[in-house]
């Protein structure tokens, strides 16, 4: 590369180019085309291809499918969130409990205030008193879970409202099972802040160089707080979409779906440290993940096979990613 | 050339606790005027950068810009006068693309969704580097896959499109190889002819010769003194930055 400036045009260019066309990007479409391809044939009898099948893959990662989405404004900031697992018991918890006594609107609101206070509290941290995130989301990652016991004497809460549970559950809207709209709805806007807003331009600046970022007047602190109150809103989000789902909110919800997430998102092309990122990679990834865990209970391995698989798989998908990138 | 200079230095002194690292410096940078700034390690050149940049305020003295006195608290408000710093290690965002860097902070946007206009960005960038003659492959080239000199080129022409008053350049070429510090120096010369006024602190004399209209030296924070070019030899500013006759 510090060869020779003023040449470097024509046939070496275009060939530079196409060596760096960054695979990466790409590869979780191939990924998931293959292991889609592969469910659909080792499982041909088995339901793998039916439409009820493929629209509940969807349904079942609908709550990591907007967490990842979440989680791609942190990782692009260069940030990381690991407390959006409590997160997404508070939210629920906290919007069931409200819906006992209050109405459903109430509980919707007081579950997402939740999550927004979180993350305010995170990003505040981050930004202001200049912690590691990682550090900080650690910390109220392990504080959420014992306030989540604590809330509630480590009972289920259960959830009745057929308003709620048809609108961030079992529900529909013109034939369309809302767990897919809230999927779709997170990634068009999620994809449209993060590509299309001068915030999304600042979020990549950010994460990549921020000290660049900040010479060209950009508010780094603020975005820092802000990419970490998307990604606990996010979180919040995915709490009500499980407590409509389950009928219930219990402080185990969401406590596995941490690696899954960063698996989803990393996999989709998000780099780990910052400054590149894509929301529908993200989608991608999580619906990867659903499609992994759907076709490996379908295959009728055991709870402990799938979980050794599922490991195998995400460990060579995020070693291929990472390796393309480094190149 | 207009008699108002686009940045006047009066007396500008700074301290650092009871030290001393500027005693009275005074410097008026004319209207389309390249002046070079001089002097060994420690001589108080990246101080006085950090002044006119707005990191560090000054202890006493006047800059004037337009005929107003100002001061700077951060780099914001000296941006916001019109100066614009170019740094030796190369402030852009390495996986972004050239015009997201040149719209940096300040991107275009469209509609009422106040969406990202790439399409304008993109043809301003492209005019911009065509003009200045930056050669690079293209405004969506990402700023990774670019050489050392390119990159340069790009913060240069980015600063000179948001300087409305001065480009500042702090050691621009340092980090570059013979090719590139040729490239660079080239785009730099090319400002000049638009009448830019640029501030150049460079270890570089043979640079400073051939780029600067007049050079000024400093020495242990202390202003030696101010020659014009073509007048002075390079022993004379070698036996002024060095103290030796």
């Amino acid at each position: 590369m510090t060869s020779d400036v003023t040449q470097q045009k024509g046939p070496r260019v275009m060939l530079g180019r196409l060596a760096r066309l960054d695979t990466s990007r790409y590869i979780v479409y191939v990924g998931f085309l293959a292991i889609f391809a592969f469910f659909a044939l080792a499982l041909q009898g088995d339901g793998f291809l039916t439409r009820s099948n493929l629209v509940n893959i969807v349904q079942e990662t609908a709550p990591i499918t907007v967490m990842a989405v979440g989680m791609v404004f942190a990782l692009t900031a260069g940030e990381i969130d690991l407390s959006i697992g409590s997160v997404v018991a508070i939210s629920a918890l906290v919007a069931a409990v409200t819906m006992q006594n209050h109405v459903w609107e109430l509980g919707v609101v007081a579950g997402l205030a939740a999550g927004a206070a979180i993350g305010l509290m995170n990003g505040a941290l981050v930004a202001y008193l200049r912690l590691p995130s990682f550090l900080v989301t650690l910390a109220s990652m392990g504080l959420l879970a014992g306030v989540g016991r604590w809330l509630t004497n480590l009972r289920s809460i259960p959830v009745t409202d057929p308003t709620f549970t048809g609108m961030f559950g079992a529900g529909s809207l013109f034939g369309v099972p809302s767990l897919v709209i809230w999927t779709i709805a997170a990634t068009i806007t999620g994809h449209f802040v993060f590509r299309e807003s001068k915030f999304g331009a600042h979020v990549l600046a950010t994460g990549d160089n921020h000290r660049a970022a900040r010479a060209a007047g950009i508010g780094v602190d603020r975005l820092r707080l802000g990419v970490l109150v998307i990604s606990a809103m996010g979180a919040a989000l995915a709490g009500l979409l499980y407590a409509g789902r389950l009928y219930g909110a219990r402080y185990t919800l969401g406590d596995s779906d941490l690696l899954t997430v960063i698996a989803a998102v990393i996999v989709g092309g998000t780099r780990l440290n910052g400054g590149t990122g894509s929301v529908v990679g993200a989608l991608i990834g999580s619906l990867l993940m659903g499609m992994l865990n759907n076709g490996l209970i379908l295959m009728g391995l055991t709870v402990a096979e799938q979980m050794m698989v599922r490991g195998l798989i995400i460990l060579v998908a995020v070693a291929t990613t990472l390796r393309e990138k480094r190149s | 050339m207009s008699s108002e200079p686009v940045l006047s230095l009066q007396s500008v002194h700074k301290m650092f606790g009871g030290i001393t690292a500027i005693q009275e410096f005074s410097l008026d940078i004319m209207p389309g005027e390249i002046v070079a700034l001089v002097g060994d390690n420690g001589a108080g050149k990246s101080t006085l950068v950090k002044i006119i940049s707005g990191v560090q305020p000054m202890t006493t003295g006047r800059m004037v810009i337009e005929g107003k006195a100002v001061s700077f608290r951060d780099p914001a408000e000296s941006q916001h006068h019109g100066i614009q710093v170019v740094y030796q290690d190369l402030a852009l965002a390495d996986s972004q693309t050239v015009y997201m860097n040149l719209f940096l902070g300040r991107e275009l946007t469209r509609g009422p969704l106040r969406r990202l206009d790439r399409r304008r960005m993109i043809a301003e960038t492209e005019a911009l580097m065509k003009d200045l003659d930056v050669r690079i492959p293209s405004a969506g080239t990402v700023i990774r896959d670019l050489s050392g000199g390119q990159r340069q080129g790009i913060a240069i022409a980015r600063a000179t499109r948001w300087a409305s008053n001065l480009v500042l350049m702090d050691e621009p070429t340092a980090a570059l190889g013979v090719a590139e510090t040729m490239r660079v120096e080239s785009i730099i010369a090319g400002l000049r002819a638009r009448r830019r006024s640029i501030l150049l602190v460079s270890h570089n004399l043979d640079q400073v010769f051939r780029l600067a209209d007049r050079i000024c030296v400093l020495r242990h924070g202390e202003q030696i003194g101010i020659r014009r070019t073509d007048e002075v030899t390079r022993n004379e500013i070698v036996s002024m930055i060095t103290g030796l006759a």
